[in-house]
């Protein structure tokens, strides 16, 4: 069974909320990214998202985008975080990963190849940022095939009509975008967030994780509540722009958020 | 993607709503100065000594480009979707001027996005565009040109998109920008076509025209694209050379077909497919991705083509100032500078149109350094 599943069944058992947590692959290099899955695993981090830099990051904030230029000057490439995923599991590292990633590395690389490549590396999901459902259906049917999720995204303006066009492609879970905008810390979070994830729930029984601007414990466990999980980046990739070679360091910050998500 | 098919949707129906149409002439004829002449340039012509080439003055508009064309259409109809807010990105300053124009006509509340790079190198505009009331952000992040202040203005776009209309100032983007930026640009060909017919009684030979996004070529093109006779020349920024990072030039080594800004098109990228640097010397142009209408006429077979370098750009710039008195933008200078290259050979029974999109006086400072005028 897919990591994915297995994680948010194992959470459904317990009645507990998830955590995923964002960080850029290669920033500030490889090794590092590494060093953090584990560490991410021991606190119990239930979900890792792995950014897969690339130079024109178009749904990022400024955070993001400083994070994936750090990666790209420490020569990270998307064949470099698949093989990163693979020396992991070897390890025994056993967390779910997904990449969160643009589409023009993947249709560099080769739809198929991609797909293929990233189920044997033990990629459990791929969140493709700029492919509408339109466009992308080939793409995500690829991927499921493979035994990889594909993650999709809906935003407050997506039409109801529409979140149901979009359910039926995913897997894993919907990553539901609590605001309009960019990745990126806020001070407050969203009002219509339970309204929207009540009307996701109407047409899919796939866990919704919740993310873009949660920044602080309390507001994490606000939008878990909402949901099945809280997904945070910018906050964690700001921690690791500082002490991103010290994984214990960075940990030490995302430890309080699991904690009261898992309250 | 919701509001794009929103957009998509309320255009389909401007388009077809007479009413809609009239006020984009209205404006076009009573604020823009539409028609443009299309100009024998007589001397030009001579001291080439071959092609009888036609200028389409684009320049003589009202805001000195054709970026007018299409920021007066699609600011009707932001107003017709009920948006207050317009937002746009702008590479050498003429696009933002045209829109923060348009903007102050109608009222409306306006912020550009700009590179630093281009800030700096096209300052002027940038004074422009404050004196029209816009607000003018610089952009930081990347190369700090063209195609950051589209990806900041995209973001600006997602995060306030309830009330703001994005006017992208190209045929780029996603559907349906690419289609209706041409569309509002296509009247640039119409004309041309008209008055080519009066002037020679018949159709031209060869269309030139420069190409950063694309939006004035095809909107020359455009009109011509079913007369199988006319030659269509797109000319792209060769910058320092073609090599990797030095220039703008898609269908040159480097380009490939990727996916950018929402755009499945050529562009310039590397083995990862990380989008690589550009360079030209003029900012209109430098940009590493093409229109993707661009990328399939290509590969129709339909438009060639080409490339001017800086060198080459520079002394038509001021080739064309001496010979004809219009000091051209430096991004229409590649046009001119490919007339310069090939009227001779198309010989004297050729007739060539090349379309004069902007005029240079933004670049005067730049030319002036560069050239140590």
């Amino acid at each position: 069974m897919n990591r994915i599943d297995q994680k948010f069944r194992a959470l459904r058992t317990l009645g507990k909320k998830g955590f995923v947590a964002y960080i850029a692959a290669g920033d500030p290099n490889l090794k590092q990214t590494g060093a953090l899955a584990r560490e991410f695993e021991r606190i119990g981090v239930d979900v890792l998202e792995l950014g897969v830099p690339f130079s024109d990051p178009l749904a990022d904030g400024v955070v993001n985008q400083l994070a994936a230029e750090r990666a790209l000057k420490s020569g990270t490439t998307l064949r470099g975080v698949l093989d990163l995923v693979r020396n992991l599991r070897r390890q025994g590292c056993e967390i779910p990963i997904v990449f969160y990633i643009y589409f023009n590395l993947v249709h560099r690389y080769g739809v198929k190849n991609f797909a293929k490549e990233a189920c044997r590396a033990g990629v459990d999901g791929v969140l493709t940022l700029d492919l509408p459902p339109e466009e992308g259906a080939a793409f995500q049917q690829t991927l499921t095939k493979a035994g990889v999720h594909p993650i999709v995204l809906i935003a407050p303006t997506t039409p109801t009509n529409r979140i149901r066009t979009l359910v039926k492609q995913a897997g894993g879970f919907i990553y539901y975008i609590s605001r309009e905008g960019v990745t990126g810390m806020q001070s407050k979070v969203a009002t219509t967030i339970r309204d929207r994830v009540a009307v996701i729930r109407q047409y899919s029984k796939l866990p919704v994780a919740i993310g873009f601007g949660i920044s602080n414990p309390k507001q994490a466990r606000a939008v878990a509540m909402d949901g099945d999980a809280c997904v945070v980046g910018s906050a964690i990739v700001n921690q690791i722009a500082q002490n991103g070679r010290d994984a214990k360091k960075v940990a030490r910050f995302v430890a309080p958020l699991i904690k009261e998500v898992k309250r | 993607m919701a509001p794009l098919q929103e957009l998509a949707k309320e255009y389909a129906k401007a388009r077809r709503d007479k009413k809609f149409r009239q006020q984009v002439a209205y404006y076009l004829r009573e604020y823009v100065g539409r028609p443009t002449p299309l100009y024998f340039a007589e001397r030009l012509t001579r001291e080439l000594g071959g092609a009888k080439i036609y200028l389409k003055r684009e320049d003589l508009l009202h805001t000195g480009a054709h970026k007018i064309n299409n920021a007066v259409g699609q600011i009707l109809l932001a107003k017709r979707m009920g948006k207050s807010r317009i937002i746009a990105e702008t590479g050498a300053g003429q696009h933002g001027v045209a829109t923060a124009t348009v903007a102050a006509m109608f009222g409306m509340e306006c912020v550009i996005y700009m590179g630093e790079v281009d800030m700096a190198r096209q300052a002027l505009n940038v004074y422009r565009m404050r004196l029209l009331g816009a607000e003018v952000r610089a952009v930081t992040a990347g190369q700090r040109t063209l195609k950051e202040a589209i990806s900041e203005a995209m973001r600006d776009w997602v995060t306030n998109i309830r009330h703001t209309h994005y006017i992208i100032g190209s045929v780029l983007g996603a559907h349906p920008y690419p289609v209706m930026v041409r569309d509002f640009q296509a009247v640039i060909g119409r004309e041309a076509r008209r008055q080519i017919l009066k002037h020679e009684k018949r159709l031209p030979d060869v269309l030139v025209a420069c190409v950063g996004g694309g939006s004035n070529s095809i909107g020359l093109f455009h009109a011509f694209l079913k007369d199988k006779g006319v030659r269509m020349v797109g000319v792209e920024g060769g910058g320092r050379g073609i090599k990797p990072g030095d220039h703008a030039a898609r269908f040159q080594k480097g380009g490939s077909l990727g996916v950018l800004q929402g755009t499945r098109t050529f562009v310039l990228q590397d083995e990862d497919g990380q989008i690589m640097l550009t360079h030209s010397v003029s900012a209109g142009l430098d940009y590493a991705a093409i229109g993707p209408e661009h990328s399939y006429l290509r590969d129709a077979g339909r438009i060639e083509y080409s490339y001017a370098t800086d060198p080459d750009a520079l002394a038509a710039f001021q080739y064309c100032a001496r010979v004809e008195g219009i000091i051209p933008a430096l991004e229409s200078a590649h046009a001119i500078a490919w007339v310069q290259k090939h009227a001779k050979k198309l010989g004297r029974d050729a007739i060539v149109i090349a379309n004069m999109s902007g005029r240079g006086d933004k670049d005067v400072m730049q030319a002036a350094e560069l050239m140590k005028l």
